[in-house]
């Protein structure tokens, strides 16, 4: 050692420091995950596709791709434990992040329509067969009943919902869902309009429904505490989630907690969003998410969308076979079953003003919309049940 | 603020008295082994008959202070000492004790021993003298032989011989199935490949949570419109039945008598339609000066 001259002393400290650089251990599939994060930064800042998400993933994906020496023992990847990464993602790997999503979302949630109109619950419900269609598809191709139930999820358009399922179901598989979960979701204005038209008449389009009731103050307060009551007492599995969905909205429609329901909506919300967002995106590495599998989740999402939004509007074309000819439903409201809030019920919106200008749709498709929060809920409450 | 700090002692209290523990009440005697010739060794190297106790709870537990016994009518035969981090059981865990009658080696050494050869009860009581769980151990039970629950905290008791089959295996300290996959997914593979059931059942189970959501509704909406209807009724003056069931106001006629109101209540609506010019003399004020609003820059002379 003390031979070694100060030349040699710096070079090889300078060759240690550079087998800890990105460069000495980046591989080709850390490229192709930095384009990916690139490439939803992109769509979240160019083409206005669910910033809120899309940022905090892309740059998480970015921070979690980022190469490095893993033997070094410098704890900074996300899955090396006591890591600032690692202690951020437990709240995803523990699915404490998801409930504290639904808080706020209920916070910010009028259940007004559904409230007025209940029946608009069952299209949510309806919604839901594009999880269960999703998960026999995922059989098929081989996935095992515990991962297809946490691929299928993806399907309820729920975001939380499917970072929560998967945490518990299929941890390896979380990134791979989660991403594809929020890239349909923010394609949810590309993939549901052509279902809509092609599975409608040009008739079904213009129906005009009756403005909703007004409802009361009181109803809007036994919504949350009823609402929880039964789903919970039917499906105690999915406590986290709806628990914490009717507390927010409880707290949001109560009058006597504003500040708190402000809290949970805005900045409780934002920054849990932006730690969810961040490590989520943080854990697609390379080496776990350029799997066969990611495409197949992929695959199988992208069907659990389809499904999902053509079943809810041909399930409201069922439901007018019975209804009286003055309270049929638009089915152009059928899409909002699936949770993505509020940009399905927008999409109806959309649609039925294309058609008719004078036709506002937004209202009524809250209901269904908000619905799919709850049948979503349930049905991840359900798959646990089953399943783990 | 005196109130409000009454209650938020009053939760924390209430908090602190029922935090995440777990209940003493689900734990279950969970196998017994009378007589020990080549199984389970103690610290000590000395094997003895042994006692399984399992915490059934999903949240750790204290077994500090709760009795072993073999006698009903001394309950408090071998307290489980206080002081002892191990006594701190884990949820869903299990802890040894060894029924050799040397207290004195520690907290899992009891003081009673199980005799061989006729039949053994234990009995496990709360610090109160609540029994919690008993078992008989049958008098036919062979050396290196255990009885244990079939599933832990629950299921059928069964003797155990020790050999390699399947439902045969002594666990001390380990579950009593040995589990190496997850049955109930193991069940759906086998009996429901093609994921049908699971279709049927869940969509069965959402439809159901949110149709029993919507009758709910409806009733408390219906229930909503007759007291308003009663209400009107009573400003009216008129008997309830005496106004139909669609007799509601619409959302136009709500907004045409919020406008009205609006416009009856609100002056600013009407205009005076004068247009005046009036000098607005501005005074000077320090307060304003603009040689205040300027940096004085200092200059060297």
């Amino acid at each position: 050692m003390a031979d070694t001259s100060l030349g040699d002393f710096m070079l090889s400290n300078l060759q240690r420091f550079w087998e800890l650089t990105g460069f000495a251990n980046a591989e080709i599939g850390n490229f192709v995950m930095l384009g990916v994060g690139l490439f939803f930064i992109w769509l979240a800042i160019k083409k206005n596709f669910e910033p809120m998400l899309l940022v905090p993933i892309g740059f998480g994906i970015l921070i979690g791709n980022i190469p490095f020496n893993t033997g070094a023992g410098l704890e900074i990847g996300i899955y090396e434990e006591g890591s600032v990464l690692n202690i951020l993602y437990n709240g995803v790997s523990a699915g404490w992040y998801p409930p504290l999503i639904f808080l706020g979302i209920g916070a910010m949630t009028d259940f007004s329509a559904l409230i007025a109109n209940p029946k608009l619950m069952l299209i949510g419900a309806a919604a839901q067969f594009g999880i269960f269609g999703a998960y026999m598809v995922a059989l098929a191709i081989g996935f095992s009943p515990d991962q297809a139930g946490a691929i299928a999820i993806i399907g309820g358009a729920d975001g939380p919902t499917a970072i929560f399922l998967s945490s518990k179901l299929a941890p390896n598989l979380m990134g791979a869902i989660a991403v594809s979960a929020y890239s349909y979701m923010a394609l949810v204005p590309v993939i549901q309009p052509p279902l809509m038209k092609l599975f409608t008449t040009k008739k079904e389009r213009l129906i005009k429904m009756k403005p909703a009731r007004a409802v009361s103050q009181n109803e809007k307060i036994i919504f949350p505490i009823v609402g929880m009551l039964l789903t919970c007492f039917v499906v105690p599995s999915g406590l986290p989630l709806l628990g914490m969905l009717f507390f927010g909205n409880l707290l949001r429609e109560c009058g006597v907690t504003t500040r708190l329901a402000k809290t949970a909506s805005n900045a409780l919300t934002d920054i849990v969003t932006i730690l969810l967002g961040m490590t989520v995106g943080a854990s697609t590495q390379a080496s776990q998410f350029l799997t066969p599998q990611t495409i197949f989740i992929f695959f199988l999402g992208f069907m659990a969308f389809v499904i999902a939004s053509s079943s809810g509007v041909l399930f409201v074309k069922l439901f007018n076979l019975i209804l009286p000819k003055d309270k049929k439903i638009n089915p152009l409201i059928g899409n909002a079953g699936v949770s993505a809030v509020p940009m399905s019920a927008r999409i109806s919106n959309n649609m039925g003003q294309k058609y008719d200008p004078q036709n506002y749709l937004l209202m009524h498709a809250m209901g269904p919309n908000v619905a799919g929060v709850i049948g979503s809920a349930v049905a991840a409450g359900v798959l646990l049940g089953f399943l783990a | 603020m005196i109130k409000k700090l009454t209650t938020l002692l009053i939760a924390l209290a209430f908090v602190t008295a029922v935090q995440a523990r777990g209940d003493r009440k689900a734990l279950r005697i969970n196998e017994v082994m009378v007589e020990n010739y080549s199984n389970f060794v103690d610290e000590y190297g000395n094997r003895s008959g042994w006692i399984e106790i399992f915490n059934g709870n999903f949240a750790p537990v204290d077994i500090s202070s709760v009795f072993l016994s073999t006698d009903r009518n001394q309950p408090k035969m071998y307290p489980v000492p206080l002081g002892d981090e191990r006594t701190n059981m884990g949820k869903r865990q299990r802890v040894v004790f060894y029924a050799d009658s040397m207290p004195t080696r520690g907290t899992f050494h009891t003081s009673f021993v199980l005799v061989p050869g006729q039949e053994n009860t234990v009995y496990l009581f709360d610090a109160d003298g609540t029994l919690i769980d008993e078992v008989t151990v049958p008098a036919t039970l062979k050396a290196d032989e255990s009885y244990a629950r079939s599933i832990d905290g629950s299921g059928e008791w069964q003797v155990r011989k020790g050999t390699s089959e399947e439902g045969q295996y002594i666990t001390p300290g380990g579950e009593n199935t040995i589990r190496d996959t997850n049955n109930r997914i193991d069940q759906f593979a086998e009996k429901d490949a093609n994921g049908f059931a699971m279709t049927i059942m869940a969509m069965g189970i959402v439809f159901t949570a949110l149709l029993v959501l919507c009758l709910c509704f409806y009733a408390i909406g219906e229930i909503g419109k007759y007291f308003s209807r009663v209400k009107k009724a009573e400003s009216q003056g008129i008997a309830v039945t005496e106004l139909s069931r669609d007799d509601h106001d619409s959302g136009e006629e709500i907004a045409a008598i919020t406008m009205a109101l609006h416009q009856h209540f609100n002056v600013h609506d009407n205009e005076s339609n004068l247009l005046t010019i009036r000098k607005i003399r501005r005074a000077y004020s320090p307060w304003s000066s603009k040689i205040y609003g300027i940096n004085q820059i200092g200059q060297m002379r």
